[in-house]
């Protein structure tokens, strides 16, 4: 096993571990903690991958700012287990089924799929997740779904101001 | 063995660069807590503290000793696990940022050519942001794990500053990257060093500005001390906190201002270049001391400029930081960003 391989393992079951403590967590902060650390493991793979540019974004964006917000909602909140009512069996037993045919569709879905069999991750090689060579893509090939996302992104702020605005 | 076939003499060297980093900045960290009160001695008009060894130089060390010594004390209604965490991510959080600054060129020592930056990172400033962005957690968590209303205010108000200035530090730094045209603050610096080329200061007066309150704000120092305004929090997000777990959160903030002027002074200031000096006429090893001690240099000139605001100007209402960081800040740094591109575009006439 090569030092690439063991980051590899290590940083999956971190991410798998993180992701089951984030659902089996009673406490609404330690999920929201544990969140942080989902992402923090797949900054890693990005990172394999040579995709630094993305795997910083994904860190500064998610984890540093989206959950922040979430954090203060829940601390505002004051959510704690007490207040988190019990669900009945049947629902958790239709919640663990539903989740798993979802999960069985996912995996059939990516094995049968053209488009990921007979390739292999580019581990430390790929250069496109570097910020100059996803720059020059962004803004030559895909400029006009990048451009409509920015007005899309700036549609979202300005409701925002408009909701958050007092009469 | 093919399991750990990799270069064990860079590991040792970057091992023995980042602990001498490390302990470097804790030990400037310590002096700058002595200077903080000497500084607001001077301003004050009083010798400050003088008494544990000479000029009080010990002082820094008397203090640690009574954090240590002093009784922990956990609430017991306070969440015990995230309580404990939270002084160790804003300090972790703090000294992060250490790995991507440039602190000199390189030393050749044993054959070798040493760096002397922990990693040349291509996304070296975003890097920086990163972090910045996970010292956040340290205030929210350990504000929120004690349970008390004070410390729940105040941390939601230094992570909703800290958000806030982040965003104006951001446009600020795209003026930048746009002049040098990389993110690698080692490129950064290489660029301002380079021949016929002057530091960013001279080029980007308004953007340094912006970056300079905007590192203020990120610091929490006065007059953005909002998380731990006492008149109105008590003490802040770091109330129910005693013994050394509060020299952590202190401890950290004084190791966020280091940090953050050698990123301002690496940005702005030419990092670890002398001016009027052609570096690489020196010998190796003597260009990269002599670039360390302008660097150190550089930087104790802008902790003593933190000192000297602290000491100076009162705190802001919080609806003024708002209103300054919103409505002026971001305002600015955008025209400050359109006004650099015009500029570029127009010397290299396309």
């Amino acid at each position: 096993m090569s030092i690439t391989e063991i980051l590899f393992f290590f940083l999956s079951a971190l991410a798998i571990f993180s992701a089951i403590m984030v659902l089996v967590s009673r406490n609404p902060v330690h999920s929201v903690l544990w969140l942080i650390a989902v992402f923090f493991a797949i900054s890693g793979h990005y990172i394999l991958l040579n995709a630094q540019f993305l795997a910083i974004v994904n860190l500064i964006v998610y984890a540093g700012a989206i959950m922040v917000l979430f954090l203060f909602v829940i601390m505002l909140m004051n959510l704690n287990k007490e207040s988190e009512r019990n669900k009945h069996v049947w629902m958790k037993l239709a919640g663990a089924v539903s989740g798993g045919c979802f999960l069985m569709v996912l995996v059939s879905l990516v094995r049968q799929a053209k488009d990921f069999q007979e390739k292999t991750a580019l581990m430390g090689t790929g250069d496109i997740g570097l910020i100059k060579n996803l720059g020059k893509a962004l803004f030559s090939d895909f400029v006009v779904p990048f451009e409509i996302s920015s007005v899309l992104f700036l549609s979202a702020m300005v409701g925002a101001v408009v909701i958050g605005k007092k009469e | 063995m093919t399991l750990l076939a990799f270069d064990w003499a860079l590991l040792i060297e970057k091992l023995v660069l980042i602990a001498v980093i490390v302990f470097g900045s804790l030990g400037i960290a310590l002096y700058t807590t002595f200077a903080e009160r000497k500084v607001a001695a001077v301003l004050q008009d009083r010798p400050g503290p003088n008494r544990a060894g000479p000029f009080g130089l010990l002082q820094p060390f008397a203090d640690g000793l009574k954090l240590m010594m002093k009784e922990e004390i956990i609430p017991n209604t306070s969440n015990k696990v995230l309580f404990i965490l939270g002084p160790g991510l804003a300090m972790t959080a703090a000294l992060m940022t250490c790995a991507v600054i440039p602190w000199s060129s390189h030393v050749e020592l044993f054959d070798r050519k040493i760096e002397l930056q922990i990693a040349d990172i291509n996304i070296g400033i975003l890097y920086v942001f990163g972090v910045v962005s996970m010292g956040v957690y340290g205030i929210m968590i350990g504000g929120w794990a004690s349970n008390n209303k004070f410390s729940l205010m105040a941390a939601l108000r230094g992570a909703s500053q800290a958000i806030s200035y982040e965003l104006a530090m951001g446009l600020a730094l795209i003026a930048v990257l746009m002049l040098s045209g990389s993110l690698s603050l080692k490129a950064i610096v290489g660029e301002q060093m380079a021949d016929g080329n002057y530091w960013n200061i001279v080029y980007q007066p308004l953007g340094f500005l912006i970056f300079f309150v905007c590192a203020l704000a990120e610091c929490n120092r006065t007059p953005f001390d909002l998380p731990e305004a006492e008149n109105e929090l008590n003490f802040g997000y770091h109330q129910e906190y005693s013994s050394m777990k509060l020299g952590f959160y202190l401890f950290a903030e004084y190791v966020n201002m280091i940090m953050s002027s050698a990123v301002m002074a690496c940005l702005y200031f030419g990092g670890y270049d002398i001016p009027f000096l052609d570096e690489s006429t020196l010998a190796p090893n003597v260009a990269a001391l002599l670039g360390i001690g302008a660097l150190l240099t550089k930087i104790v000139i802008f902790i003593f400029i933190f000192m000297w605001i602290r000491w100076t100007i009162p705190r802001f209402r919080y609806d003024q930081l708002m209103n300054l960081g919103w409505k002026t800040m971001i305002p600015l740094a955008l025209a400050n960003m359109l006004i650099t591109g015009a500029l570029i575009l127009w010397k290299t006439g396309v």
